[in-house]
């Protein structure tokens, strides 16, 4: 099915005035079939979009949760090819929009161009790259252009307002802003530097913002909402596929979308 | 013959500025393939550091802990014992084996403690493999200061347990890390995502010349200074410059620090020892140029021991120093131009070195530099009795003698080891 783009959802839902929940899985975690069903398991929940990660060897940006979860998908045997069985089985199966986020070298050696048009054949909408920038990705944005796929690039407190702008006007999608400066897990509380960041982000030009990195909790997501487009949750529902498997997910990203 | 020439016109096309590459790219390698979240801090470093490069209360600085702290310039010592062994070619040491705490990786350190002080931050953070960096910054954040905490993986803790016992009595905390494969690699992954959470108090001293530009640039000139002394002592000593150089390579910082000054010397051949560990035809190997292909680890393009789907595989060595998949990208360009020649030395041919090396002439090396003294000898052989083999002697082997005396089966039963 033809993929919509994860900008195109946003809107609908920002026009009826609500915020997006964005939930992050890694593909073939615990295995490839049941990573598949909890993907369509967030999105029968209230997700509305999806984040699948690829799993990496060396996954810089990433809490013990999810370093966890991705490291035990290439011990059962991870391979690059199951990223795409999963993003078209998830498609058939349920009309959301599939981001796939992924460290950048597995890219480059599959072929940036290969790894598009693979992806856009199984019906995926884009890439989200949080080891990249723009000023870093000439080859990305000239193959995003080429095949339209979304291209989410990060943001950070800590970015110059001239680097916003950049990645504002580069981005496809929405922009991921790191709502805190760490890693991907569970905080009790989210940073004050979020609301900040997106509202640079706006004054920088970008169209649609959703801010990730520790969101865990329906008032988060909430709370988040309040001055973004959507809220990305992403440890919570590994942890919650880890322990208590699919129906478990489930019922985590119903509580989640509770929140919206 | 005809290859032989079209690649000196290489060389001499490349003459006049082999030493003045200032990245972010050398060739196709090199960059800055980061997090959003790290630029700024990364930015802010490079800014830093151009400012400081320029600024002569700086390099006076640096200049005067070098002389009066770790005991620069470092001599040079000839080995006709050692290299009878090989065919009677010269053997010429840098003896950064005798700098302070131990081996080269103090250069580096220095430089970049003092620029933790100018950018007004209280904590600096490290990766370590053999602990020599570790101890270094250590080291350096006792003498400036400075709050230091050691990122280390399991298995190098373990095989170099003395180090960190040196790093915590020097005032560090070291983090044993127990993700990945428990080595060098996955130090540096967890010291990047400390680095991410705390990067307004704390400056990441990158350990070797590698990771995102200006790291690769700051830390060769950091350690140039290897080369630069090496050079004209040589000259001194023998009244020419040496027809090879030789080091070990793992990040390369050893080997780019003593090859830097010697670049633009079309005459003098530069030869870098990756750790082949078991043999670079088994999988357990850390030859990143010789095994490897290009791909993106820790924030540089650079060759890369990976598998089809751009996976890190784990690299194998003795040596805890070299036993790292990737390998700084000026090394990469460097072995693409043919500049410089990288071949491997397994274990037991670096072993043996450091024994020989023990034997014949009472210095105990590091089993990192132990390859490049392993690479010597065939290089002497290859050379004859006119030739002259510099060696970048990068670390003194203090720390690797309970490796050493298993290896070699030097305990007394039952005795406790070390």
């Amino acid at each position: 099915m033809k993929a919509r783009s994860v900008g195109e959802v946003l809107d609908e839902r920002i026009a009826r005035g609500e915020g997006s929940l964005v939930g992050y899985l890694p593909a073939g975690f615990p295995d490839l079939q049941t990573g598949i069903d909890a993907a369509v398991a967030l999105a029968e929940n209230g997700v509305d979009a999806i984040e699948l990660g690829v799993p990496y060897s060396d996954p810089v940006m990433d809490g013990l949760v999810i370093q966890q979860a991705t490291q035990k998908a290439l011990a059962n045997g991870f391979r690059l090819r199951d990223l795409f069985t999963a993003v078209e089985a998830v498609r058939s199966r349920v009309d959301v929009p599939v981001l796939v986020m992924t460290y950048w070298n597995p890219v480059v050696q599959f072929g940036v161009d290969r790894f598009a048009d693979a992806l856009a054949d199984a019906g995926g909408c884009g890439l989200i790259t949080p080891d990249i920038t723009p000023d870093s990705a000439a080859d990305w944005i000239a193959t995003s252009d080429r095949t339209g796929l979304d291209r989410v690039f990060l943001a950070a407190p800590t970015s110059t307002d001239e680097r916003l702008r950049e990645i504002a006007q580069a981005t496809r999608g929405f922009v991921y802003a790191v709502s805190t400066m760490g890693i991907t897990g569970l905080r009790q509380d989210l940073d004050a530097a979020a609301r900040g960041l997106v509202s640079r982000l706006r004054d920088a030009g970008a169209e649609r913002t959703c801010v990730g990195i520790g969101v865990s909790n329906a008032d988060q997501v909430s709370q988040v909402l309040e001055y973004a487009d959507g809220a990305i949750v992403g440890t919570a529902l590994v942890k919650s596929l880890a322990d208590d498997g699919v129906a478990g997910l489930a019922r985590t990203a119903r509580a989640l979308a509770d929140g919206k | 013959m005809a290859e032989h020439e079209s690649q000196q016109r290489e060389t001499q096309q490349h003459e006049t500025h082999l030493r003045d590459q200032r990245g972010p790219y050398f060739g196709e390698y090199g960059g800055r393939y980061m997090p959003e979240a790290l630029i700024a801090a990364v930015d802010e470093i490079a800014a830093a550091y151009e400012e400081a490069k320029n600024d002569p209360v700086f390099q006076n600085e640096l200049a005067t802990l070098h002389r009066e702290y770790t005991g620069r310039p470092s001599i040079i010592t000839e080995v006709p014992r050692f290299a009878a062994h090989a065919g009677g070619a010269r053997i010429i040491l840098k003896r950064e084996d005798l700098n302070h705490t131990g081996s080269h990786k103090i250069n580096n350190v220095l430089g970049q403690a003092l620029l933790t002080k100018r950018l007004g931050k209280t904590r600096v953070i490290a990766e370590t493999g053999a602990g020599q960096h570790g101890v270094a910054t250590a080291t350096a954040a006792a003498l400036f200061g400075l709050e230091c905490t050691i990122y280390m993986g399991e298995v190098d803790t373990q095989r170099q347990a003395l180090n960190v016992a040196r790093m915590r009595l020097l005032g560090a905390e070291v983090v044993s890390v127990k993700t990945g494969s428990r080595t060098l690699k996955d130090a540096i992954n967890e010291a990047y995502r400390e680095w991410v959470t705390t990067v307004e108090t704390t400056n990441y001293v990158f350990g070797t010349a590698a990771g995102p530009h200006p790291f690769p640039v700051m830390v060769r000139d950091f350690q140039k200074i290897i080369g630069e002394e090496a050079r004209q002592q040589v000259l001194d000593r023998t009244g020419r410059l040496p027809d090879a150089v030789a080091a070990c390579v793992g990040g390369g910082s050893n080997a780019i620090g003593i090859f830097h000054a010697f670049l633009d010397d079309a005459g003098v051949k530069l030869y870098g020892f990756e750790a082949a560990g078991d043999g670079v035809d088994t999988p357990r190997h850390a030859a990143a140029i010789g095994k490897g292909r290009p791909g993106i680890l820790h924030g540089a393009r650079s060759y890369l021991l990976q598998d089809e789907d751009g996976q890190t595989q784990e690299s194998h060595s003795i040596s805890a120093g070299l036993d790292y998949p990737g390998v700084g990208p000026e090394h990469s360009w460097l072995a693409d131009i043919h500049r410089a020649e990288y071949r491997p030395i397994t274990d037991t041919q670096a072993m043996d070195a450091l024994r020989l090396l023990s034997r014949t002439e009472g210095i105990i090396p590091a089993i990192e530099s132990a390859h490049a003294l392993a690479g010597a000898l065939d290089l002497a052989r290859e050379l004859g009795p006119e030739g002259i083999v510099l060696v970048n002697l990068s670390g003194r082997g203090d720390k690797d003698v309970a490796t050493a005396g298993r290896w070699f089966d030097l305990f007394d039963e039952g005795a406790v080891q070390a």
